[in-house]
């Protein structure tokens, strides 16, 4: 079909309003293939018509275009570490201040995709209930993509999906066999609450959380949007609170809200 | 070098599944049944173990069974990789001793990190 690079910028500045998703040069290829189900899907005949009516669209077509330009990929216990220090350093020290006020402890996963990581967080829970000791915890999951969460809620993954980092024991502990494909079982669910939510707009309905999971979202943001938002994650968080980024992610010269822990140089707590 | 035993009655399988695992970083050696495994093991016991569960003469999991009660057959780490993939054969070859379980297909990504989890057993 072919996209000319006025449509192209339109539609990237387009995206990058809507969610902070920054579309560098040259992925003409990528948004081309992503938007042309959207397309047909909405009647839309060719990129410049898309563009155009982009402006003044219905809800369900803006929402549609940026759920298409969302990468969801996400893997359970990804990168490991991370899910260490949850176990091992977040969980046992946050659950002591927790406990010396009386209240439950929430943890937030703000980018959760199709729900592999609060999955393996809420696993990690149930995992720890010594150091919790009876501590009532819930988990907050949301993402902008429609679709992800829809995927998150249902919890059923494929054969290739759960084995991406689920020990066998784990499997079998927490999931129950559908026919060819897996489904979390209802105690796991139950610990987690999903919900759409874009991290560029008011964050006021998380309420107040102690552990916040923002992992491999800000990596699509520009500079100035990652502090916007940043700051805006700081607001909910507790001062005894935890933020943990992707393997990929430093906050050097993006904000003084955080600071990196001694433990990990991607485990962050907030400056208060 | 660490060592691998591959344990699969198919060529195919134990080609596809030794490529992977070389690259991992292991020397390889392969047996086509649980009996031929067996013996491979008393005279040299491998740090890893890749095993099918379905093969003529003696299974996977028979294998399993009477090499963690052999003397020294304790400290291979065992990872099943079988097509059998329901809840049942999974528990009954954790119960068995096995570490680890791998359900066909799968991909170098999968392997990858099966083998990484193996290390922290
Ligand atoms: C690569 S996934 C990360 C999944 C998981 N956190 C992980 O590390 O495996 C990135 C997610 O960020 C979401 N996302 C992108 N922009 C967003 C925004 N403005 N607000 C909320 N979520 C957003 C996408 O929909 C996508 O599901």
């Amino acid at each position: 079909m072919g996209m000319q690079q006025q449509t192209y910028n339109a539609i990237a500045r387009f995206v990058a309003q809507e969610s902070g998703i920054k579309l560098s040069d040259g992925k003409a290829y990528m948004m081309e293939s992503r938007l042309t189900p959207v397309m047909s899907e909405f009647g839309i005949s060719s990129f410049e018509h898309l563009a155009t009516q982009l402006m003044a669209a219905t809800s369900e077509l803006r929402q549609a275009v940026v759920d298409a330009m969302t990468t969801n990929e996400s893997f359970f216990f990804r990168d490991r570490t991370p899910f260490d220090l949850f176990s091992n350093v977040m969980l046992p020290r946050v659950a002591e201040a927790k406990r010396a006020n009386g209240q439950p402890l929430r943890i937030w996963c703000a980018a959760a995709a199709t729900g592999q990581e609060p999955y393996s967080l809420a696993i990690s829970v149930l995992e720890n209930q010594t150091v919790l000791d009876g501590l009532d915890v819930s988990i907050l999951a949301t993402d902008i993509s429609q679709a992800a969460l829809g995927t998150a809620e249902s919890g059923r993954y494929t054969q290739f999906e759960v084995q991406r980092g689920l020990s066998a024991q784990r499997l079998i502990t927490h999931f129950d066999q559908e026919g060819g494909a897996w489904r979390v079982k209802p105690h796991l669910r139950e610990l987690i609450e999903f919900k759409e939510l874009n991290l560029l707009k008011s964050l006021h309905q998380v309420g107040k959380v102690d552990i916040v999971f923002c992992r491999n979202v800000l990596i699509y943001f520009d500079v100035e949007t990652k502090a916007q938002v940043l700051g805006n994650i700081r607001k909910q968080m507790s001062n005894t609170g935890y933020l943990m980024l992707g393997a990929a992610e430093t906050l050097v010269g993006v904000t003084d809200h955080f600071l990196p822990t001694a433990e990990h140089q991607n485990l962050f707590q907030p400056t208060s | 070098m660490k060592t691998c035993l591959i344990v699969d009655d198919s060529s195919v399988i134990r080609k596809v599944a030794r490529r992977i695992i070389e690259d991992i970083g292991y020397e390889v050696d392969e047996a086509e049944d649980g009996r031929e495994a067996f013996e491979k093991c008393t005279q040299s016991m491998p740090d890893a173990i890749l095993v099918d569960w379905n093969m003529p003469v003696m299974t996977g999991l028979e294998f399993v069974k009477e090499l963690r009660s052999y003397i020294g057959g304790e400290s291979p780490k065992i990872l099943f990789c079988t097509t059998e993939n329901d809840v049942g054969h999974i528990a009954m070859a954790l119960k068995a001793g096995a570490n680890e379980y791998m359900m066909k297909p799968f991909d170098r990504e999968i392997m990858e990190s099966k083998f990484r989890d193996l290390d922290q057993k």
